[in-house]
């Protein structure tokens, strides 16, 4: 079957910021991206659980995109204005996809 | 002085402290109790209603007095100048940054809910009366630390970031709205209203609060399992000792309102107690930059215990020692 290349972009992100971070995607023209919850983890600001969590101040959440490679600056020139202060990280990776025009 | 410390004595072995108690010791001893995080949504959700709808239904029975604009003035100039307070001591006690300083000033100014929420279950078992509209003065002390917090930043010479975006999400959070929401629906219902669902929101309040507050303790002993090393000694008594004194400024403040002794016990509780909720949010997006590990692990790992076993029962004591109530 013919697969065609593309980007995928992980934004794990502060829950907190997900919106901000989302509308920012959206005003670049990114319109589709997915929301994942994230468990717990640890890092420079210390270890954190979603389990039992009473604030979202401490939970995080990932933000993946998958999207055409000639669109990857843009999506993150918008992405860098939000998360630059911010506790994350940011993640590309090749990914192959079927259908090339949903991307 | 024996008195008081008979009273905390007491205090201290009610189910709602001895199950904080549980939880925190489960979390330290690493048990794996947990309580699912959609659950203890939905206890906080019951539980601010509740005490929304209780305090409202109460204003309603009494009718309102010329302290109820005093007190909401108070609480906002409270929550407005604590931060100042918590400021100056934790330059004295501690090496924080000026930013982590001030993101923990912020956390002193506004208010604990659970706290207060356990502070109204002691006063009510203890049938020690005190005003329905302190619901609403523990909603207006949420957001000005907030702003304060951000001032001290800001004359320190760092920018500060407070956006349409943010303000709109401090005075619109959740709990804000659950609570004076439900404050309103009461007051309008009134007696009658409360009547209708108090077999839902009066006789199971104290349970569910346990069940809240066995997953608080959960949550505080974990905080200070995987904070071990981040608080010095300084810090740590910063969170004993400013509770204390923010209690005071708040006695100070229920006695120049003129507020009956279960009221100044409150507001009390409400001068002395920390955010871990609503401050640490606004934070995250405000200051950036600011430990959350620093300010979460005072707020909710040294002062909510704290105010919880031993500052609770002191402050409703030291409340009726001075008024005599």
């Amino acid at each position: 079957m013919k697969t065609h290349k593309a980007k995928r972009v992980v934004i794990t992100i502060e829950a907190i910021m997900q919106k901000r971070l989302t509308d920012t995607l959206e005003g670049a023209g990114v319109t589709g991206y997915s929301i994942l919850p994230v468990l717990g983890g640890s890092g420079r600001s210390g270890a954190w659980s979603r389990e039992g969590q009473i604030s979202r101040a401490s939970g995080m959440v990932q933000v993946v995109c998958i999207i055409r490679e000639e669109r990857l600056d843009g999506l993150l020139e918008a992405a860098f204005e939000v998360v630059e202060k911010h506790i994350g990280v940011v993640t590309i990776t090749d990914v192959e996809v079927l259908r090339a025009e949903r991307f | 002085m024996t008195d008081i410390l008979d009273l905390a004595a007491t205090n201290l072995l009610s189910p709602v402290i001895l199950s904080f108690v549980l939880g925190l010791a489960a979390a330290l001893g690493r048990s794996d109790l947990s309580v699912p995080e959609a659950a203890a949504k939905a206890l906080s959700i019951y539980l601010l209603f509740a005490i929304g709808f209780k305090g409202g239904a109460a204003v309603a029975a009494n009718g309102l007095d010329g302290t109820l604009i005093a007190t909401l003035a108070m609480g906002f100039v409270l929550s407005a100048v604590l931060p100042f307070v918590a400021f100056v001591l934790l330059q004295i006690l501690t090496n924080l940054s000026r930013i982590d300083a001030a993101a923990v000033a912020g956390h002193y100014g506004s208010i604990s809910i659970v706290t207060f929420v356990a502070a109204t279950s002691v006063l009510e078992g203890r049938a020690i009366p005190s005003e329905g509209y302190m619901v609403a003065v523990a909603a207006v002390m949420e957001a000005p630390a907030i702003l304060s917090a951000l001032w001290l930043v800001s004359t320190g010479g760092s920018g500060r970031r407070m956006d349409g975006e943010l303000m709109r999400e401090i005075l619109l959070n959740g709990s804000i709205v659950l609570l004076v929401g439900s404050f309103f629906i009461g007051a309008i219902t009134g007696a009658e209203g409360l009547a209708s669902i108090s077999s839902f929101i009066v006789a199971p309040f104290t349970g569910v609060l346990c069940l809240f507050l066995l997953d608080m303790g959960l949550v505080a002993g974990r905080g200070l399992r995987e904070s071990r090393g981040i608080l010095n000694m300084g810090a740590v008594a910063f969170g004993i000792i400013m509770p204390v004194i923010g209690s005071m400024i708040g006695l100070g403040a229920a006695m120049v309102v003129g507020l009956s002794p279960g009221g100044v016990a409150l507001l009390m509780v409400l001068s002395a107690s920390a955010s871990y909720i609503a401050v640490p949010a606004a934070m995250r997006v405000a200051l950036p930059e600011a430990n959350p590990s620093v300010y979460l692990t005072l707020s909710l790992g040294v002062t909510f215990p704290f105010n919880l076993t031993i500052g609770i029962p002191l402050y409703v004591a030291v409340s009726q020692a001075v008024t005599g109530g």
